[in-house]
């Protein structure tokens, strides 16, 4: 029988959380690679038995873990994510993280795609067991002098996120840099191109440079795949292509709340639907709840409306953030919503968001949510 | 000659000092990882750089250089800088 489970990577280990038919019981089965940093835990849904995990440790280099038994044992990739050795005399670029990890399309077993910090993408065609970097992202002069070191961007580092591959066409690719904006590739990695026309800068910089873009996290309909949804520092985007123009749905949420935050999910039958969690982008940023008042919102008509979803989270005083991969939905009926926060606690909701209940309420800072469906 | 391996490697060693041969440190990490694979990688560097976190001391001293020569004498200690929460 297939169960579901829960794929959470923390700052300090991962944990798998286990839930009954009913996603009402969950136990934990963890923690694995306690005191590693693990920035995205994800099953390949292709067998449903392969786990990889990106880890580091403070001290530690990053590496990728992998487990082809749902997490009973583990091996290390025999090579990591890395960057190619420079000449002598060139400053070389270190693989800081691997922030995110994506499987490739059905038809192709074995693909992966990394995203890492520096920001550079890898792929993999063993399963994980080894990487070779995209040149034609990675060594592109347009990106390679522009994606950003590892001083640049967020302060842990720029971030290659978001690795979409198109379910009808396994070499066309979606990423998102934060910052350095939305990017597709039509030959499976060979070239890239932006996608960042209407989407909206910080005061004062040029929004027709996409270094000055920062998608936070970008999703694409599994129902309708020529729709993308986008939650950006500076709003939430809708796409539909071939259209290669966002445009602002997020004006939408109420003022009070605004439409700044890290993840967002959307439905998987259904691409009028997609959640978003809030936080605060005001002043220096604080980036917690609006308010101290922590609420999913959704819209059901493509962004044309929102409704608040706060039913069951603590309804003040509390001052969550939710990062780019904390929240996520399974594929039930009705959809199961998920999320964890920095502050470590863990909530689910079986009625797509209408009632939220913890799972856990003390780990450590969650950086990654993922579902998916074991054998 | 005698390596001392800190707490965060053992995963890879199973214990805390083996013996190991090379001319320099990079010789020996070579070695090391050919015995303990992934150890390598995950003290230095893609570009060569012991990481930031990481610090290597032959006979008391701390070295930054691969190139650094050891003998078969020497006492080689990985540690972590104090450091991390």
């Amino acid at each position: 029988m297939r169960e579901l489970a829960l794929l959470v990577a923390t700052r300090k280990g991962a944990w798998i959380y286990r839930g009954d038919a009913g996603r009402r019981e969950w136990s934990a089965d963890g923690p694995h690679f306690l005191g590693h940093i693990i920035h995205h835990l994800v099953l390949d849904p292709r067998d449903r038995r392969t786990l990889l995990a990106a880890a580091k440790t403070g001290h530690l280099g990053p590496t990728i873990f992998r487990s082809t038994d749902l997490g009973r044992t583990w091996s290390e990739a025999r090579r990591p994510p890395a960057f190619p050795k420079a000449a002598e005399g060139e400053m070389g670029r270190a693989v800081d993280h691997t922030f995110w990890l994506t499987p490739g399309h059905a038809s192709e077993p074995g693909v992966w795609y990394a995203g890492t910090s520096p920001q550079a993408l890898f792929r993999s065609e063993d399963g994980g067991e080894t990487w070779e970097g995209v040149a034609g992202f990675n060594d592109a002069p347009a990106y390679r002098d522009r994606a950003g070191d590892a001083q640049d961007g967020t302060p842990d580092g720029p971030k290659l996120h978001s690795i979409l591959v198109d379910p009808r066409d396994a070499a066309h690719l979606y990423l998102g840099m934060s910052g350095g904006g939305v990017h597709e590739s039509r030959d499976a990695g060979l070239s890239w191109a932006p996608l960042i026309d209407g989407l909206e800068v910080v005061a004062g910089f040029d929004a027709s440079q996409w270094a000055f873009h920062d998608p936070h996290c970008i999703a694409l309909c599994p129902s309708n795949p020529d729709r993308l949804y986008q939650q950006n520092h500076c709003g939430i985007y809708r796409i539909d292509r071939p259209s290669n123009r966002w445009h602002r749905i997020g004006r939408a949420m109420p003022p009070g709340v605004g439409d700044i935050g890290f993840p967002i999910v959307v439905h998987p039958r259904d691409d009028r639907t997609a959640w978003v969690f809030p936080m605060d982008g005001t002043d220096v940023w604080p980036r917690t709840s609006p308010d101290g008042k922590p609420a999913a919102y959704v819209t059901r008509d493509g962004g044309e409306t929102w409704q608040r979803q706060d039913t069951g989270v603590p309804p003040a005083e509390a001052w969550w953030t939710v990062y780019r991969q904390a929240m996520a939905s399974d594929t039930c009926d009705p959809v199961g919503l998920y999320f964890g926060t920095a502050s470590g606690s863990l909530w689910a909701s079986a009625d797509e968001g209408e009632r939220w209940t913890p799972l856990a309420d003390n780990l450590p800072p969650i950086f990654a949510v993922e579902t998916a469906i074991l054998d | 000659m005698k390596v001392l391996i800190p707490s965060a490697l053992e995963s890879y060693t199973g214990k805390s000092e083996v013996d190991a041969e090379g001319e320099n440190l990079g010789e020996l990490f070579a070695a090391l990882d050919r015995r303990f694979p992934g150890i390598r990688f995950r003290v230095i560097d893609e570009q060569d750089r012991l990481r930031r976190h990481m610090r290597c001391f032959v006979n008391g001293e701390q070295v930054f250089d691969l190139a650094q020569p050891l003998s078969a004498h020497d006492e080689v200690i990985i540690i972590q800088a104090l450091s991390g929460g």
